[in-house]
Protein backbone atom coordinates (compact mmCIF):
# COMPACT_ATOMS: atom_id res chain seq x y z
CA UNK A 1 0.00 0.00 0.00
CA UNK A 2 1.39 3.40 -0.94
CA UNK A 3 1.83 6.30 1.45
CA UNK A 4 -0.97 8.02 -0.43
CA UNK A 5 -3.34 5.18 0.45
CA UNK A 6 -2.25 5.34 4.09
CA UNK A 7 -3.17 9.02 4.05
CA UNK A 8 -6.59 8.12 2.68
CA UNK A 9 -7.09 5.54 5.42
CA UNK A 10 -6.24 7.96 8.26
CA UNK A 11 -9.27 8.51 10.40
CA UNK A 12 -10.40 12.10 10.78
CA UNK A 13 -11.40 12.17 14.46
CA UNK A 14 -13.27 15.43 14.06
CA UNK A 15 -15.62 13.78 11.55
CA UNK A 16 -16.94 11.40 14.23
CA UNK A 17 -19.94 12.20 16.38
CA UNK A 18 -19.46 12.27 20.15
CA UNK A 19 -20.32 8.63 20.80
CA UNK A 20 -18.17 7.42 17.92
CA UNK A 21 -15.28 9.62 19.03
CA UNK A 22 -15.40 8.34 22.61
CA UNK A 23 -15.49 4.79 21.32
CA UNK A 24 -12.56 5.55 19.02
CA UNK A 25 -10.65 7.07 21.95
CA UNK A 26 -11.20 3.90 23.93
CA UNK A 27 -9.67 1.98 21.02
CA UNK A 28 -6.80 4.48 20.76
CA UNK A 29 -6.12 4.21 24.50
CA UNK A 30 -6.09 0.45 24.17
CA UNK A 31 -3.55 0.78 21.38
CA UNK A 32 -1.44 3.34 23.26
CA UNK A 33 -1.88 6.11 20.68
CA UNK A 34 -0.95 9.24 22.62
CA UNK A 35 -1.24 11.75 19.78
CA UNK A 36 -4.73 10.56 18.89
CA UNK A 37 -5.83 10.75 22.54
CA UNK A 38 -4.56 14.31 22.81
CA UNK A 39 -6.38 15.21 19.59
CA UNK A 40 -9.61 13.52 20.70
CA UNK A 41 -9.43 15.31 24.05
CA UNK A 42 -9.06 18.67 22.32
CA UNK A 43 -11.97 17.94 19.99
CA UNK A 44 -14.34 17.01 22.82
CA UNK A 45 -13.35 20.11 24.78
CA UNK A 46 -13.91 22.26 21.69
CA UNK A 47 -17.38 20.73 21.39
CA UNK A 48 -18.18 22.05 24.85
CA UNK A 49 -17.60 18.93 26.91
CA UNK A 50 -16.56 19.65 30.48
CA UNK A 51 -13.05 18.49 31.41
CA UNK A 52 -14.39 15.99 33.95
CA UNK A 53 -16.77 14.48 31.39
CA UNK A 54 -13.90 14.03 28.93
CA UNK A 55 -11.81 12.50 31.71
CA UNK A 56 -14.47 10.10 32.89
CA UNK A 57 -16.14 9.08 29.65
CA UNK A 58 -13.20 9.01 27.27
CA UNK A 59 -10.06 8.43 29.37
CA UNK A 60 -11.09 6.65 32.58
CA UNK A 61 -13.70 4.64 30.66
CA UNK A 62 -11.02 3.54 28.20
CA UNK A 63 -8.51 2.70 30.91
CA UNK A 64 -11.16 0.62 32.66
CA UNK A 65 -11.29 -1.63 29.58
CA UNK A 66 -7.49 -1.84 29.61
CA UNK A 67 -7.58 -2.70 33.32
CA UNK A 68 -10.08 -5.51 32.83
CA UNK A 69 -8.11 -7.03 29.95
CA UNK A 70 -4.89 -6.79 31.98
CA UNK A 71 -6.59 -8.57 34.86
CA UNK A 72 -7.85 -11.25 32.48
CA UNK A 73 -4.42 -11.85 30.97
CA UNK A 74 -5.36 -10.46 27.55
CA UNK A 75 -3.07 -7.45 27.87
CA UNK A 76 0.39 -7.42 29.45
CA UNK A 77 2.52 -4.79 31.13
CA UNK A 78 3.96 -3.25 27.92
CA UNK A 79 0.49 -2.68 26.49
CA UNK A 80 -0.77 -1.25 29.78
CA UNK A 81 2.19 1.12 29.92
CA UNK A 82 1.48 2.31 26.40
CA UNK A 83 -2.16 2.87 27.28
CA UNK A 84 -1.08 4.77 30.40
CA UNK A 85 1.22 6.90 28.28
CA UNK A 86 -1.70 7.73 26.01
CA UNK A 87 -3.89 8.62 28.99
CA UNK A 88 -1.08 10.81 30.28
CA UNK A 89 -1.23 12.80 27.04
CA UNK A 90 -4.92 13.44 27.63
CA UNK A 91 -4.38 14.20 31.32
CA UNK A 92 -1.75 16.80 30.45
CA UNK A 93 -4.45 18.77 28.62
CA UNK A 94 -7.17 18.19 31.20
CA UNK A 95 -5.21 18.69 34.44
CA UNK A 96 -5.01 22.52 34.34
CA UNK A 97 -8.64 22.73 33.25
CA UNK A 98 -9.78 20.44 36.05
CA UNK A 99 -7.83 22.58 38.53
CA UNK A 100 -9.60 25.69 37.23
CA UNK A 101 -13.02 24.16 37.83
CA UNK A 102 -12.12 23.82 41.51
CA UNK A 103 -13.86 20.46 41.78
CA UNK A 104 -13.44 18.95 45.21
CA UNK A 105 -11.08 15.97 45.20
CA UNK A 106 -12.45 12.56 46.09
CA UNK A 107 -9.62 12.21 48.58
CA UNK A 108 -5.90 12.71 48.97
CA UNK A 109 -3.16 10.09 48.66
CA UNK A 110 0.55 10.13 49.39
CA UNK A 111 2.30 7.37 47.47
CA UNK A 112 5.90 6.17 47.19
CA UNK A 113 8.09 3.14 46.53
CA UNK A 114 9.73 1.83 49.69
CA UNK A 115 13.35 2.22 50.72
CA UNK A 116 15.81 0.08 48.79
CA UNK A 117 13.55 -0.14 45.77
CA UNK A 118 13.82 1.97 42.63
CA UNK A 119 10.91 0.47 40.71
CA UNK A 120 8.01 2.76 40.02
CA UNK A 121 6.01 1.42 37.09
CA UNK A 122 3.22 0.08 39.30
CA UNK A 123 3.30 3.11 41.54
CA UNK A 124 3.04 5.46 38.57
CA UNK A 125 0.12 3.52 37.12
CA UNK A 126 -1.70 3.68 40.44
CA UNK A 127 -0.97 7.39 40.80
CA UNK A 128 -2.34 8.10 37.36
CA UNK A 129 -5.47 5.99 37.79
CA UNK A 130 -6.14 7.56 41.19
CA UNK A 131 -5.72 11.03 39.72
CA UNK A 132 -8.05 10.05 36.89
CA UNK A 133 -10.61 8.96 39.47
CA UNK A 134 -10.52 12.41 41.06
CA UNK A 135 -8.02 11.88 43.86
CA UNK A 136 -5.33 14.39 44.69
CA UNK A 137 -2.12 12.38 44.48
CA UNK A 138 1.21 13.37 45.99
CA UNK A 139 3.86 11.10 44.50
CA UNK A 140 6.96 11.23 46.69
CA UNK A 141 9.02 8.99 44.43
CA UNK A 142 11.25 5.94 44.91
CA UNK A 143 13.55 4.58 47.63
CA UNK A 144 11.49 6.27 50.35
CA UNK A 145 12.58 5.97 53.96
CA UNK A 146 10.16 5.88 56.87
CA UNK A 147 11.26 9.39 57.81
CA UNK A 148 10.31 10.70 54.37
CA UNK A 149 6.93 8.96 54.49
CA UNK A 150 6.26 10.54 57.88
CA UNK A 151 7.29 13.99 56.68
CA UNK A 152 4.98 13.67 53.67
CA UNK A 153 2.07 12.55 55.87
CA UNK A 154 2.66 15.46 58.21
CA UNK A 155 2.89 17.95 55.38
CA UNK A 156 0.01 16.78 53.19
CA UNK A 157 -2.37 15.18 55.71
CA UNK A 158 -3.68 12.66 53.17
CA UNK A 159 -6.54 10.21 53.57
CA UNK A 160 -4.45 7.41 52.13
CA UNK A 161 -0.85 6.26 52.35
CA UNK A 162 0.15 4.07 49.41
CA UNK A 163 3.32 2.00 49.43
CA UNK A 164 4.74 0.04 46.52
CA UNK A 165 7.56 -2.51 46.14
CA UNK A 166 8.72 -4.78 43.35
CA UNK A 167 11.31 -6.77 45.26
CA UNK A 168 10.83 -9.54 47.77
CA UNK A 169 13.75 -8.04 49.63
CA UNK A 170 12.24 -4.58 49.95
CA UNK A 171 8.59 -5.32 50.63
CA UNK A 172 9.15 -6.05 54.35
CA UNK A 173 9.98 -2.35 54.74
CA UNK A 174 6.25 -1.68 54.53
CA UNK A 175 5.94 -3.21 57.96
CA UNK A 176 8.66 -0.89 59.26
CA UNK A 177 6.61 2.08 58.09
CA UNK A 178 3.31 0.77 59.47
CA UNK A 179 4.91 -0.17 62.80
CA UNK A 180 6.36 3.32 63.06
CA UNK A 181 2.93 4.81 62.43
CA UNK A 182 1.62 2.63 65.26
CA UNK A 183 4.44 3.65 67.61
CA UNK A 184 3.65 7.28 66.96
CA UNK A 185 -0.05 6.71 67.54
CA UNK A 186 -1.06 7.89 64.07
CA UNK A 187 -1.71 4.56 62.34
CA UNK A 188 -5.48 4.98 62.33
CA UNK A 189 -5.25 8.47 60.89
CA UNK A 190 -4.59 6.98 57.48
CA UNK A 191 -5.86 4.27 55.18
CA UNK A 192 -2.75 2.27 54.30
CA UNK A 193 -2.79 0.52 50.92
CA UNK A 194 0.06 -1.66 49.70
CA UNK A 195 0.84 -3.16 46.32
CA UNK A 196 3.51 -4.58 44.05
CA UNK A 197 4.22 -7.70 42.02
CA UNK A 198 5.54 -9.97 44.82
CA UNK A 199 2.87 -8.95 47.34
CA UNK A 200 -0.21 -10.93 48.17
CA UNK A 201 -3.19 -10.72 50.49
CA UNK A 202 -1.43 -12.73 53.21
CA UNK A 203 1.46 -10.28 53.19
CA UNK A 204 -0.86 -7.28 53.27
CA UNK A 205 -2.63 -8.77 56.30
CA UNK A 206 0.63 -9.69 58.01
CA UNK A 207 2.12 -6.19 57.81
CA UNK A 208 -1.12 -4.60 59.02
CA UNK A 209 -2.16 -2.78 55.85
CA UNK A 210 -5.81 -1.84 55.36
CA UNK A 211 -5.74 -3.20 51.85
CA UNK A 212 -3.64 -5.17 49.41
CA UNK A 213 -4.12 -3.81 45.91
CA UNK A 214 -3.52 -6.34 43.16
CA UNK A 215 -3.62 -3.75 40.39
CA UNK A 216 -4.25 -0.08 39.72
CA UNK A 217 -7.96 -0.46 38.96
CA UNK A 218 -8.55 -2.36 42.20
CA UNK A 219 -6.65 0.33 44.09
CA UNK A 220 -9.09 2.97 42.87
CA UNK A 221 -12.13 0.90 43.82
CA UNK A 222 -10.68 0.03 47.21
CA UNK A 223 -9.65 3.61 47.92
CA UNK A 224 -13.12 4.95 47.13
CA UNK A 225 -14.80 2.29 49.24
CA UNK A 226 -12.52 2.76 52.24
CA UNK A 227 -12.78 6.54 52.18
CA UNK A 228 -16.58 6.28 52.05
CA UNK A 229 -16.55 3.90 55.03
CA UNK A 230 -14.17 6.11 57.01
CA UNK A 231 -16.20 9.23 56.37
CA UNK A 232 -19.42 7.45 57.27
CA UNK A 233 -17.98 6.22 60.57
CA UNK B 1 -0.39 -20.08 28.01
CA UNK B 2 0.87 -23.63 27.99
CA UNK B 3 4.52 -22.91 27.31
CA UNK B 4 4.89 -20.91 30.47
CA UNK B 5 4.02 -23.75 32.78
CA UNK B 6 5.74 -26.42 30.73
CA UNK B 7 7.78 -28.69 32.90
CA UNK B 8 10.74 -30.73 31.78
CA UNK B 9 12.05 -33.94 33.18
CA UNK B 10 15.73 -33.82 32.43
CA UNK B 11 16.86 -37.08 33.93
CA UNK B 12 14.36 -39.86 34.43
CA UNK B 13 16.17 -42.60 36.24
CA UNK B 14 14.67 -44.30 39.25
CA UNK B 15 16.73 -41.90 41.31
CA UNK B 16 16.03 -41.59 45.01
CA UNK B 17 16.48 -37.83 44.97
CA UNK B 18 15.36 -34.96 42.82
CA UNK B 19 16.46 -31.39 42.31
CA UNK B 20 13.53 -29.21 41.28
CA UNK B 21 14.81 -26.06 39.67
CA UNK B 22 14.17 -23.07 37.48
CA UNK B 23 15.29 -23.60 33.89
CA UNK B 24 17.55 -20.58 34.37
CA UNK B 25 19.68 -22.77 36.66
CA UNK B 26 19.50 -26.03 34.73
CA UNK B 27 22.76 -25.69 32.82
CA UNK B 28 24.73 -24.83 35.97
CA UNK B 29 23.11 -27.63 37.99
CA UNK B 30 23.93 -30.20 35.34
CA UNK B 31 27.48 -28.84 35.25
CA UNK B 32 27.84 -29.17 39.05
CA UNK B 33 26.45 -32.71 38.86
CA UNK B 34 28.83 -33.61 36.07
CA UNK B 35 31.92 -32.19 37.79
CA UNK B 36 31.07 -34.08 40.97
CA UNK B 37 30.12 -37.27 39.17
CA UNK B 38 26.62 -37.18 40.64
CA UNK B 39 24.36 -39.28 38.46
CA UNK B 40 21.91 -40.17 41.17
CA UNK B 41 19.67 -37.14 40.89
CA UNK B 42 16.60 -36.54 38.83
CA UNK B 43 16.62 -32.92 37.74
CA UNK B 44 13.27 -31.42 36.89
CA UNK B 45 12.68 -27.84 35.94
CA UNK B 46 10.00 -25.31 35.25
CA UNK B 47 10.26 -22.52 32.72
CA UNK B 48 12.16 -19.36 33.70
CA UNK B 49 9.37 -17.43 32.02
CA UNK B 50 7.33 -18.05 35.17
CA UNK B 51 9.24 -15.09 36.61
CA UNK B 52 6.79 -12.94 34.71
CA UNK B 53 3.93 -14.76 36.44
CA UNK B 54 5.16 -15.21 40.03
CA UNK B 55 1.69 -16.22 41.21
CA UNK B 56 2.08 -19.42 39.17
CA UNK B 57 5.48 -20.42 40.59
CA UNK B 58 4.26 -22.16 43.75
CA UNK B 59 1.73 -24.33 41.95
CA UNK B 60 4.28 -25.37 39.33
CA UNK B 61 6.83 -26.36 41.99
CA UNK B 62 4.19 -28.04 44.12
CA UNK B 63 3.18 -30.21 41.15
CA UNK B 64 6.75 -31.43 40.81
CA UNK B 65 7.00 -32.02 44.56
CA UNK B 66 3.82 -34.10 44.43
CA UNK B 67 5.27 -36.10 41.56
CA UNK B 68 8.52 -36.66 43.46
CA UNK B 69 6.61 -37.78 46.54
CA UNK B 70 4.79 -40.42 44.54
CA UNK B 71 8.24 -41.76 43.65
CA UNK B 72 9.33 -41.46 47.29
CA UNK B 73 12.23 -39.25 46.24
CA UNK B 74 14.10 -36.87 48.51
CA UNK B 75 13.63 -33.36 47.25
CA UNK B 76 15.67 -30.18 47.02
CA UNK B 77 14.32 -27.03 45.42
CA UNK B 78 16.81 -24.86 43.57
CA UNK B 79 14.56 -21.89 43.20
CA UNK B 80 14.84 -18.51 44.88
CA UNK B 81 11.81 -16.64 46.18
CA UNK B 82 11.68 -14.94 42.78
CA UNK B 83 8.75 -12.70 43.51
CA UNK B 84 6.47 -15.14 45.29
CA UNK B 85 6.56 -12.83 48.28
CA UNK B 86 7.22 -15.61 50.77
CA UNK B 87 4.51 -17.94 49.45
CA UNK B 88 7.12 -20.36 48.11
CA UNK B 89 8.72 -20.67 51.53
CA UNK B 90 5.33 -21.14 53.18
CA UNK B 91 4.47 -23.95 50.76
CA UNK B 92 7.88 -25.61 51.15
CA UNK B 93 7.60 -25.45 54.93
CA UNK B 94 4.29 -27.26 54.71
CA UNK B 95 5.80 -29.84 52.36
CA UNK B 96 8.94 -30.26 54.49
CA UNK B 97 11.20 -29.41 51.57
CA UNK B 98 14.31 -27.20 51.64
CA UNK B 99 15.30 -24.67 49.04
CA UNK B 100 18.38 -22.69 48.23
CA UNK B 101 18.32 -19.50 50.32
CA UNK B 102 17.99 -16.12 48.64
CA UNK B 103 15.56 -13.83 46.94
CA UNK B 104 16.92 -14.18 43.42
CA UNK B 105 19.40 -16.37 41.55
CA UNK B 106 21.88 -13.53 41.13
CA UNK B 107 21.85 -13.19 44.92
CA UNK B 108 22.80 -16.81 45.64
CA UNK B 109 25.35 -16.87 42.84
CA UNK B 110 27.09 -13.83 44.32
CA UNK B 111 26.52 -14.91 47.91
CA UNK B 112 24.32 -12.91 50.24
CA UNK B 113 27.05 -10.75 51.77
CA UNK B 114 28.64 -9.74 48.49
CA UNK B 115 25.26 -9.18 46.88
CA UNK B 116 24.34 -6.76 49.65
CA UNK B 117 27.59 -4.93 48.99
CA UNK B 118 26.67 -4.64 45.31
CA UNK B 119 23.24 -3.32 46.22
CA UNK B 120 24.60 -0.78 48.67
CA UNK B 121 27.14 0.42 46.13
CA UNK B 122 24.46 1.11 43.53
CA UNK B 123 20.77 0.56 44.16
CA UNK B 124 20.10 1.03 40.48
CA UNK B 125 21.91 -2.13 39.41
CA UNK B 126 20.46 -4.46 36.80
CA UNK B 127 21.81 -7.98 37.24
CA UNK B 128 22.53 -10.57 34.60
CA UNK B 129 23.64 -14.18 35.02
CA UNK B 130 24.97 -16.45 32.27
CA UNK B 131 21.42 -17.55 31.54
CA UNK B 132 20.12 -14.00 31.34
CA UNK B 133 22.99 -12.96 29.08
CA UNK B 134 22.29 -15.88 26.75
CA UNK B 135 18.59 -15.06 26.64
CA UNK B 136 18.80 -11.28 26.98
CA UNK B 137 16.95 -10.54 23.77
CA UNK B 138 14.16 -13.03 24.43
CA UNK B 139 13.62 -12.40 28.14
CA UNK B 140 14.52 -8.74 28.53
CA UNK B 141 14.08 -6.99 25.19
CA UNK B 142 11.18 -9.02 23.82
CA UNK B 143 9.92 -10.05 27.26
CA UNK B 144 9.42 -6.43 28.24
CA UNK B 145 8.05 -5.55 24.81
CA UNK B 146 10.96 -3.24 24.01
CA UNK B 147 11.33 -4.66 20.51
CA UNK B 148 7.89 -3.34 19.62
CA UNK B 149 7.69 -0.40 22.00
CA UNK B 150 11.20 1.04 22.46
CA UNK B 151 9.65 4.19 23.89
CA UNK B 152 8.93 2.20 27.07
CA UNK B 153 12.64 1.75 27.83
CA UNK B 154 12.93 4.82 30.09
CA UNK B 155 9.94 3.57 32.09
CA UNK B 156 11.64 0.23 32.76
CA UNK B 157 15.24 1.34 33.12
CA UNK B 158 15.05 5.04 33.94
CA UNK B 159 16.34 4.53 37.48
CA UNK B 160 19.05 2.00 36.63
CA UNK B 161 22.65 3.15 36.43
CA UNK B 162 24.67 -0.02 36.16
CA UNK B 163 24.51 -3.50 34.64
CA UNK B 164 26.39 -6.10 36.69
CA UNK B 165 27.10 -9.39 34.99
CA UNK B 166 27.54 -12.07 37.67
CA UNK B 167 29.19 -14.83 35.67
CA UNK B 168 29.01 -18.55 36.37
CA UNK B 169 31.36 -19.49 33.55
CA UNK B 170 34.48 -17.64 32.43
CA UNK B 171 33.22 -17.16 28.89
CA UNK B 172 34.57 -14.27 26.82
CA UNK B 173 31.73 -14.49 24.33
CA UNK B 174 29.16 -14.03 27.11
CA UNK B 175 31.16 -11.11 28.49
CA UNK B 176 31.00 -9.40 25.11
CA UNK B 177 27.25 -10.06 24.94
CA UNK B 178 26.81 -8.66 28.46
CA UNK B 179 28.75 -5.53 27.53
CA UNK B 180 26.53 -5.14 24.48
CA UNK B 181 23.46 -5.52 26.70
CA UNK B 182 24.77 -2.76 28.99
CA UNK B 183 25.40 -0.54 26.00
CA UNK B 184 21.95 -1.33 24.62
CA UNK B 185 20.37 -0.16 27.89
CA UNK B 186 22.74 2.77 28.33
CA UNK B 187 24.13 1.41 31.61
CA UNK B 188 27.62 1.30 33.07
CA UNK B 189 29.05 -2.20 32.77
CA UNK B 190 30.56 -4.23 35.60
CA UNK B 191 31.68 -7.85 35.73
CA UNK B 192 31.96 -10.28 38.62
CA UNK B 193 32.87 -13.94 38.36
CA UNK B 194 30.95 -16.00 40.93
CA UNK B 195 31.17 -19.55 39.60
CA UNK B 196 28.33 -21.66 40.96
CA UNK B 197 28.39 -19.72 44.27
CA UNK B 198 25.85 -20.75 46.88
CA UNK B 199 24.11 -22.94 44.29
CA UNK B 200 27.10 -25.28 44.23
CA UNK B 201 27.42 -25.21 48.01
CA UNK B 202 23.71 -25.96 48.49
CA UNK B 203 23.87 -28.92 46.12
CA UNK B 204 26.94 -30.24 47.96
CA UNK B 205 24.97 -30.04 51.19
CA UNK B 206 21.96 -31.81 49.68
CA UNK B 207 24.19 -34.51 48.24
CA UNK B 208 25.75 -35.05 51.66
CA UNK B 209 22.27 -35.43 53.19
CA UNK B 210 21.31 -37.91 50.49
CA UNK B 211 24.47 -39.91 51.10
CA UNK B 212 23.70 -40.17 54.80
CA UNK B 213 20.07 -41.11 54.18
CA UNK B 214 20.79 -43.70 51.54
CA UNK B 215 23.51 -45.50 53.48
Amino acid sequence: MSDENYEEDDLDLSSLDDDELVEQMHDDLYDGMADEIAEGTEILLARGWSPDKVLNDALVGGMAIVGVDFRDGILFVPEVLSAAGAMKAGMAILRPLLAETGAESVGKMVIGTVKGDIHDIGKNLVAMMMEGAGFEVIDIGINISVETYLEALEEHQPDILGMSALLTTTMPYMKVVIDTLKEQGIRDDYIVLVGGAPLNQEFGDAVGADGYCRDAAITVDMAKEMIALKRAA
Amino acid sequence: MVSVVKQSIVHTSEAKAVIICCSALLREILQVNKINGWDHFDVQCISAELHNYPDKICDAIKALIDLAKTKQQQIFVAYADCGTGGLLDAMLLEEGVERIPGAHCYEFYAGNELFNTFQEAELGTFYLTDFLVRHFDRLVIRGLGLDKKPELEPLYFGHYRKLLYIAQAADEKLQIQAQQAAKRLGLEYQYHFSGSGDLGRSLQKFNAQIAVTLV
